[in-house]
């Protein structure tokens, strides 16, 4: 390639990324730096820096009663979900994924929740967990059951969230997985077939395996996703009773938006941060490494 | 023989258990967005006699139809900002060399890990400080470039034959037209299910239109849905059903016409 050459495709590829970068720059790396800058400081009611004290924010956080409850919550929060996502969808994916007459619709029909924003996902559920007239009073009813306060009892709040949200992600882990299982060779199963091997068995030692790699990205996906939990809660319970769905996200918008202790919602937003590189960089890490032995 | 037809039929029950179960709190949904109150508050999930008045209520008795053009014109302006920004931050990536080619890529990868929610009080100030909030630009304007989006149709462009390249390059198409002319077209599919899927996730965001917007002016109908259900509405499910129900045909759409794009798209281009 010719001098000139080589400076036109440079000016070329700055064109072409400049609108991103500036974007990013701006609305994603800045905001970054800035809150990692503002963990350290002690902040005014309207947010401005007053002046540098270290870590001292992320001390009093360890040492705050409701930060210990909403990390821990957050945790079992996350743990809940995520396994509850991926085995429900990875047993419609199966079911699915046989070929019959007339699958398509239910594959349609499996995935739809990927549509559902939190808005809709939590209002609909809102009323399934409604103590007067919502459906789970009405089967405890039936059952003779106690009713149960689903929204503001400590526990069932939470379970409550993790419902809504396990259902929601429903859609998009059925999709991915769904795609795993049909593009496992069909000879795989011939072999299976006449040696006789149960319906168990083939899962166990054919289509596991070979799905394992996305089962582990629809769990990295989905864990990741748990953490960034907001909108649930917001509708469902607003963090209550006495924060015991006060997850992560939402505690940082409460004491941002609402508490102005900004430097408080800086320190947890930098855990949020490390936490998700943290599962973001794991990812990379296994995944090169599947690749790097495959392409041996 | 036998044997086989009735695993067939138990299969197809299971199917239907599952859908019904999974379709429940939907179908639930439209089921009280026909109901009229009073059967509502007499406890009936399933609506006396159908009615339509809801539907109705939803539009002439709350803002629901200006949240509704709201939310298209934000999701429409980030999904076309995504596709083009995407489109010609990968066609650099792939199709050009220059400096620092493999730190920029890597610095574009970079955001994709970390999380929205730790940037939204620097953003919100931004925002502020810009004199934006309750403009389209302050939902839309930290959304327009996608690290997913970028990552994406790199991975698409990079499918494009070489030859293509070479042949073009004879013809003495220039960088706009083989961008245009053969690119494009061969990554179709790529473009329109990100396309599918920026619209979608547009349509869907809360969390931010929820932090950008204080009054009515801008404000998307998932924050006006929220709105509905905190205030004096809350307790007329059927209304607020209605306008759930209402707010959510869009996605649905997608989801059904769009299927086999999300299927490609999410094994194929994503993952590996």
């Amino acid at each position: 390639m010719t001098k000139t050459q080589t400076a036109h495709q440079n000016l070329l590829a700055l064109l072409l990324l400049l609108p991103s970068l500036i974007i990013l720059g701006i609305f994603v790396f800045y905001p970054m730096i800035k809150t990692f800058y503002l963990s350290t400081q002690l902040t005014d009611l309207v947010g401005n820096p007053i002046k540098f004290i270290g870590l001292k924010n992320f001390a009093n956080l360890i040492r705050s009663d409701s930060f210990i409850t909403s990390f821990t919550i957050t945790l079992i929060f996350v743990l809940f979900s995520t396994v509850l996502t991926l085995f429900i969808s990875y047993i419609m994916a199966i079911t699915a994924s046989q070929k019959m007459k007339g699958i398509a619709i239910f594959r349609t029909m499996f995935s739809s929740t990927m549509g559902v924003s939190v808005t809709v996902a939590s209002i609909l559920w809102l009323f399934m967990f409604n103590p007067q007239i919502g459906l789970f009073s009405k089967i405890l009813t039936i059952l003779h059951l106690p009713q149960i306060n689903w929204l503001s009892d400590p526990t069932w709040s939470l379970v409550a969230i993790i419902g809504t949200t396990v259902w929601m992600n429903l859609g998009f882990a059925f999709l991915v997985l769904l795609g795993a299982i049909q593009a496992i060779p069909q000879d795989l199963y011939q072999v299976a077939d006449l040696d006789g091997a149960s319906w168990w068995l083939r899962l166990r030692k054919i289509t596991l395996p070979a799905t394992r790699p996305t089962i582990f990205f629809v769990t990295v996906v989905t864990l990741i996703n748990a953490f960034q939990t907001f909108g649930q809660v917001d509708i469902l319970t607003s963090g209550g009773p006495d924060y015991h769905t006060n997850l992560l996200v939402y505690a940082i918008y409460q004491d941002a938006f609402v508490n102005h202790s900004v430097g408080r919602a800086s320190a947890q937003s930098v855990i949020l941060t490390l936490i998700i590189m943290l599962f973001t960089m794991i990812q990379f890490y296994v995944k090169n490494k599947r690749e790097g032995r495959n392409a041996k | 023989m036998q044997n086989s037809r009735l695993q067939k039929n138990c299969r197809f029950v299971l199917l239907l258990i599952v859908a019904i179960l999974l379709l429940l709190p939907l179908f639930l949904g439209i089921s009280l967005s026909l109901s009229s109150s009073q059967s509502i508050a007499q406890g009936n999930l399933l609506p006396r006699h159908l009615e339509f008045g809801n539907y109705i209520k939803v539009f002439t008795n709350t803002p629901m139809a200006s949240f509704l053009l709201h939310s298209l014109i934000v999701s429409g302006m980030v999904m076309v900002g995504q596709i083009a920004l995407s489109i010609m931050a990968a066609y650099a990536f792939v199709f050009l060399n220059f400096r620092f080619k493999k730190t920029l890529f890597i610095l574009f990868l970079s955001t994709m890990m970390l999380p929205f929610e730790a940037q939204i009080i620097p953003n919100f100030a931004t925002i502020r400080d810009l004199n934006l909030l309750n403009t389209y630009a302050s939902i839309g304007l930290p959304f327009l470039a996608s690290a997913f989006g970028t990552f994406m149709m790199k991975t698409s462009f990079e499918q494009v034959p070489i030859e293509l390249k070479h042949l073009s390059d004879i013809e003495g198409l220039n960088h706009w037209q083989f961008a245009t002319r053969v690119v494009m077209p061969y990554t179709k599919v790529n473009i329109i299910t990100f396309a599918l899927y920026s619209f979608l996730t547009n349509w869907n965001m809360y969390l931010w239109p929820l932090i950008a917007t204080t009054n009515d002016n801008v404000r998307t109908v998932q924050i006006g849905l929220r709105q509905l259900r905190s205030q004096d509405t809350a307790s007329n499910w059927g209304l607020i059903m209605a306008a759930t129900i209402v707010s959510v045909i869009p996605t649905l759409l997608i989801i059904f016409l769009g299927q086999k794009y999300f299927k490609n798209g999410l094994t194929n281009g994503v993952i590996k």
